[in-house]
C-alpha cells in the first residue's frame, strides 16, 4: 500500500537523462525521482552539473537524451541562487513577492510570516541583509503554493545559526504543506538532517541514499574528502571509481 | 510675463508642440523607467540614431516619412534583438558600431538626395515648433497605444525585468515581452524625433526616471514622477525657448537634466 502511495506521490520523475554542452558532457544518464513531502539534496563539486539538472527539472533546459515525467498541472516554486538586485528600482519585500502574480495581500503576508519576515513588509529589498534576502527569496517560491519546492544554494550567505534554521524552516515547510523539495548544497553535513535523500552528483550519480549513508560513501569521501565527515564514523565498503580534477573517472576496478 | 505665458500657451503652433511633448513625456516616464532598470540605454540610443537612416529611406522611397521611421525602428529593434542573442558577440561593440554607422549612413544618404532640401539639424535636434497636425495625430496615437499595452502587460514585464529567470518559472513568456518592450521603445522614438531630435531622445527617455529614483518607494511611483518630470522639462523647454531664443529641444533636455541635478543634490532626497 506504501508502494502506491508513493507511486501516486511522485512529482516528477526523471529517466537517463544526459545533457551537453559544445561537446562537453555535463549530466550523464541521471536518475532521480521526487516525491511529496521529501526532501532530495543535490551535492557535489563545482561544475559537477547541479545547477543544468536543476534547470532541467524546471523545465528551462531540454535534455539531450533520456525521459521526463512531470505530474498533470504540477506548480513549481523556485529559489534562485542569487538576485542580482538592480539598485535604480525601487522594490519593497512586499512588492517583490507581488510579483509573483499573486495580488491578494493576505497570502503576500502569509508567506511572510510563515518565514518570520512579516516585519521586512514594506523594507527596499536592497536595504534587507543577505540572510533576510535568502528568506524574502523562499517566501516568494512559495507564493504560488508549490507542490515542488526547488532551491539552489538555500543558504548562501547565511551564517551558522541562520542556516541551521534555515534548513529547519524548509523542512517545517515541507512537512506542513506537503510538498516535494529539491535542493542544492554544497555541505553535506549541514543539510543533514533536513534531508530525506541525497544525491551525490559528478556529471553522473557518484552515489545516493540517506545521508548517513552516502557520507560514508567513498565515491562521496573521494570527492569531498575525508576531512569533510571525519565526525562520523567510516566504515569501508566498495568503491568502482575515481575521479580527478575535473570530475572525468579516471579508472574503474569491480574488486 | 503672466499675460505674454498666457498668449504663448494659446498660440496654436505652441498648443501642438504642448500637447505632443506632454504625450510623450507621459509615456517616457513608465517606459524610460524599464530602459533604466534594464540598463538599455545604449539600446534606445543605437534605434534613435538609426531613424536618421529611417528618415532617409524614406525621401529617397518617397513614401511616407514617420512611416518609413516606424518600419526602420521596428525592424532595426528586432535586428538588435536578434543578435544579442547570438553568444560571442559583444553587445557594447556591437550597438556602438550599428548607432554610429547607421547615423553616418543616415546623413550620407541625405546628402546625396540633394533634389531634396533637408534641414538636417531639425532631424538631429528636433523641431517641436513646426509640428504639424498630422505629426501629433501620430504622437498621441502611439503614447495611447504604448500605455496601453505597459499597462496590460506592466506586472509580468516588471518581474521579467528583476528576475527573468524567476518570471519565466512562473509563466511568463519572457521573450516574448522582451520583444515587445523593444518594439514599443522603437515606436516612442520614432515618433518622438520630431520633440526632441534623434541625438536627444534617449536622454527624454532616461533623465526623468533617473530624476524619479529618489523620490519613489515602488517602481509604479517611479514611472509616474517621471513622467511628472518630463512633463514639466517639456513646459520649462517651451518657455525658455521662447523667452531665450534658443532650440527646443536642447532647451528640453537642459531643463530636465537640471531637475535631475536639483534632486539629485537636495540634501534628504536621495537615500544613501
Amino acid at each position: 500500500m506504501q508502494a502506491t502511495a508513493s507511486e501516486n506521490n511522485v512529482l516528477i520523475a526523471i529517466k537517463s537523462i544526459s545533457k551537453s554542452f559544445a561537446g562537453r558532457k555535463v549530466l550523464e544518464n541521471i536518475d532521480l525521482a521526487i516525491t511529496r513531502g521529501r526532501i532530495v539534496t543535490l551535492i557535489g563539486p563545482n561544475g559537477a552539473g547541479k545547477t543544468t539538472l536543476v534547470r532541467i527539472v524546471l523545465g528551462l533546459l531540454q535534455p539531450d537524451g533520456g525521459e521526463i515525467q512531470r505530474q498533470a498541472a504540477l506548480r513549481i516554486g523556485y529559489m534562485p541562487q542569487k538576485i542580482q538586485l538592480e539598485s535604480t528600482m525601487p522594490l519593497s519585500v512586499f512588492r517583490f513577492l507581488q510579483l509573483s502574480g499573486c495580488r491578494d495581500e493576505s497570502l503576500v503576508e502569509a508567506s511572510l510570516d510563515l518565514l518570520r519576515i512579516l516585519h521586512l513588509k514594506q523594507r527596499q529589498l536592497v536595504d534587507v541583509s543577505g540572510g533576510e534576502l535568502q528568506r524574502v527569496l523562499l517566501a516568494r517560491a512559495l507564493m504560488p503554493s508549490p507542490d515542488l519546492l526547488v532551491l539552489d544554494e538555500p543558504a548562501q550567505g547565511v551564517d551558522l545559526a541562520g542556516q541551521a534554521e534555515l534548513y529547519e524552516l524548509i523542512s517545517e515547510i515541507s512537512n506542513s504543506r506537503g510538498c516535494g523539495v529539491l535542493m542544492i548544497s554544497h555541505d553535506l553535513h549541514l543539510v543533514m538532517s533536513a534531508t530525506d535523500e541525497v544525491i551525490c552528483l559528478n556529471q553522473h550519480i557518484c552515489c545516493h541514499g540517506k545521508p548517513e549513508h552516502v557520507s560514508n560513501d567513498p565515491a562521496y569521501l573521494d570527492l569531498f574528502g575525508t576531512r569533510a565527515s571525519q565526525n562520523i564514523a567510516v566504515y569501508t565498503h566498495h568503491h568502482n571509481h575515481e575521479h580527478d580534477l575535473t570530475g572525468k573517472v579516471t579508472h574503474s576496478h569491480d574488486d | 510675463m503672466i499675460d505674454s505665458l498666457l498668449q504663448l500657451f494659446t498660440t496654436d503652433f505652441v498648443l501642438y508642440a504642448l500637447a505632443a511633448g506632454l504625450s510623450l513625456a507621459l509615456v517616457a516616464g513608465p517606459l524610460g523607467s524599464f530602459i533604466v532598470w534594464r540598463r538599455m540605454s545604449y539600446f534606445g540610443d543605437t534605434l534613435a540614431h538609426s531613424a536618421l537612416l529611417g528618415i532617409a529611406i524614406g525621401l529617397l522611397t518617397n513614401s511616407n516619412p514617420q512611416l518609413s521611421i516606424i518600419v526602420s525602428c521596428l525592424f532595426f529593434a528586432v535586428i538588435l534583438t536578434l543578435l544579442e542573442r547570438r553568444p560571442g558577440v559583444s553587445t557594447d561593440t556591437l550597438l556602438g558600431i550599428l548607432a554610429h554607422s547607421s547615423l553616418a549612413l543616415g546623413v550620407v544618404v541625405l546628402a546625396l538626395s540633394d533634389s531634396i532640401r533637408v534641414n538636417l539639424e531639425a532631424y538631429l535636434f528636433g523641431a517641436l515648433l513646426t509640428i504639424s497636425s498630422v505629426d501629433l495625430l501620430w504622437i498621441i496615437a502611439v503614447a495611447v497605444f504604448v500605455s496601453i499595452v505597459l499597462y496590460r502587460f506592466w506586472n509580468e514585464i516588471l518581474s521579467a525585468t528583476v528576475h527573468a529567470e524567476l518570471a519565466a518559472i512562473e509563466g511568463v513568456n519572457v521573450r516574448r515581452l522582451n520583444l515587445i518592450l523593444v518594439l514599443l521603445i522603437a515606436l516612442v522614438i520614432s515618433v518622438s524625433m520630431k520633440v526632441v531630435g534623434v541625438l536627444l531622445i534617449t536622454s527624454l527617455l532616461i533623465i526623468p526616471p533617473a530624476a524619479a529614483r529618489g523620490l519613489a518607494q515602488s517602481p509604479e511611483q517611479m514611472a509616474m514622477k517621471a513622467s511628472a518630470i518630463g512633463s514639466i522639462s517639456i513646459v520649462f523647454g517651451l518657455v525658455a525657448a521662447f523667452y531665450l531664443d534658443v532650440p527646443v529641444g536642447p532647451a528640453i533636455v537642459v531643463a530636465a537634466s537640471a531637475i535631475f541635478l536639483l534632486l539629485h543634490f537636495y540634501p534628504g532626497s536621495q537615500k544613501s
